[in-house]
């Protein structure tokens, strides 16, 4: 036995299964999130985002059976920014504070601001931001909760193709040294930044190789082209 | 300046009807003798006017202190939600004009009566139209509620009450546009002051134009009052 890293995050994982009514979803699923970009690919309707949902200890709509290891915090990104309308930049990025009652930190909600690329937006609304801007927006709302663990339900399929690889790339630097577990449809987005990819396919976890070395990989990267291939194949034969 | 272009074109409606059909005063006075009636009656209209104003500000205050109570309890506690809701939903079919002789004969002829009718008739639809707004926020905002253990009050705070004040703004400018109706339906079953008893009088008499007259005080009430809670409504929208 080894003793564990004390400056790794502690474990996040999920183990299990579920149905939806009597339809089974998934069956003796077993995850296991290691440090770095987990990217969970599958079908419309296979269940990925439930499986997410399950691990962030949010309602499903399902019966599961299981146990699953987060811990006390987790960043979340969904599609949608879920900003609300009537607050600020700054003041959105500050609710999660508000709403466990702790200490409202401005300043380092300015600086994750920055970090973003917003800075001198903290004022506006979302309504006066573009859909690429709210999401930096919901992305620093995110890294406000020093979470070990970072949930994303395919947030950057809203965005367009320059905006989705700015917001990859930074989220990519932004949450180095977390467990990130990444729902996605698209393989392109899944081989450019797992370091592990599983395919949900007929209520299993299959586990496709990922590019070796660093994200993120780009059709430059020797064997893209190929895996992408492979990656698609394989999406293709899959169930929900 | 388009109001008033809008007011003389209808006065000059109102006019042209008189001329074309020749009816009597005594069924539809010439804008010119209800302007007078205004006038002469000034010191009588503006006294009941301020009656009713009083029961209708009151009931209007009233009404929607407990219609945002009521829909914040019941937004705060499911269980309370689950057995009012439909009440509240029923409630909206009971005709509260119906009420109005019952609420006089238990409570009298002086303003009470007028400002429960008046609460009543703006608490029903405030609380109900608040409640929508408060329950109908999205699930993902509720999510990050979740997600940081928020309990229910905080999500109320944070969440639900900011996604739900347009909700609220439009609940107030509607009960606004209600709230002389209830008092003024109060005076007409039963009372001794306020524009709606100065209505029936004048109508027993056959006081046409003081009729009218009291119409226009009224009218200009509830303009005003429709136009206070709409720059409420505004704000609330932000």
């Amino acid at each position: 036995m080894t003793l564990a890293d004390p400056s790794a995050p502690p474990p996040a994982g999920l183990e299990g299964s579920a149905w939806f009514g009597t339809a089974r979803l998934f069956e003796g699923v077993r995850l296991d999130l290691p440090m770095g970009w987990t990217c969970l690919i599958g079908p419309s309707g296979a269940g990925k985002s439930t499986l997410l949902r399950l691990l962030a200890g949010l309602p499903a709509a399902v019966r599961f059976d299981g146990r699953v290891t987060a811990p006390g915090r987790i960043a979340y990104l969904a599609q949608e920014d879920l900003l609300l309308p009537r607050l600020s930049a700054l003041a959105n990025v500050t609710l999660g504070a508000r709403l466990r009652g702790g200490p409202v930190d401005r300043g380092e909600a300015m600086a994750l601001l920055e970090a973003v690329g917003l800075k001198g937006m903290e004022a506006r609304r979302p309504g006066q931001l573009s859909g690429g801007q709210r999401q930096r927006v919901a992305l620093a709302r995110a890294l406000m909760e020093h979470a070990p663990l970072a949930l994303l339900d395919e947030p950057f399929s809203a965005l367009d193709a320059a905006n989705r690889e700015r917001m990859q790339d930074l989220a990519l630097t932004r949450l180095a040294g977390c467990r990130v577990l990444l729902v996605t449809h698209d393989p392109f987005e899944a081989l450019r930044l797992g370091q592990r990819i599983l395919l949900l396919n007929g209520g299993r976890l299959e586990e496709i190789e990922a590019l070796p070395g660093k994200a993120p990989h780009g059709p430059q990267t020797p064997g893209f082209g190929a895996r992408y291939d492979e990656v698609m194949a394989r999406l293709k034969g899959a169930v929900a | 300046m388009r109001g008033i272009a809008l007011l003389a074109a209808f006065g000059a409606l109102w006019q042209a009807v008189i001329v074309l059909t020749g009816v009597p005063p005594f069924i539809l006075p010439a804008p010119a003798r209800v302007l007078a009636a205004l006038w002469s009656a000034r010191a009588m209209l503006a006294e009941n006017a301020a009656v009713t104003g009083m029961e209708v500000l009151l009931g209007m205050v009233i009404g929607s202190a407990l219609g945002i109570g009521a829909a914040v309890g019941m937004a705060l506690s499911p269980w309370l939600c689950r057995v009012l809701r439909p009440a509240l939903v029923a409630s909206q079919a009971v005709p509260v004009f119906a009420l109005a002789p019952v609420l006089t004969l238990w409570l009298g002829f002086g303003t009470l009566p007028k400002i429960v009718m008046t609460v009543l008739i703006v608490f029903f639809p405030l609380a109900s139209v608040f409640l929508d707004g408060l329950l109908a926020v999205p699930e993902g905002m509720l999510d990050l509620g979740r997600l940081a253990r928020a309990p229910g009050w905080r999500v109320l705070v944070f969440l639900r009450l900011p996604m739900a004040l347009p909700s609220l703004g439009a609940g107030l400018t509607v009960a606004a546009v209600y709230a002389p109706i209830g008092a003024v339906i109060g005076e007409w079953v039963g009372a001794a002051q306020g524009l709606g008893y100065v209505m029936t009088m004048a109508n027993a008499r056959s006081q046409t134009d003081v009729m009218f007259a009291a119409l226009v005080v009224l009218v200009a009430m509830t303009l005003a009052l429709h136009w206070a809670a709409g720059r409420l409504g505004a704000m609330l929208r932000g």
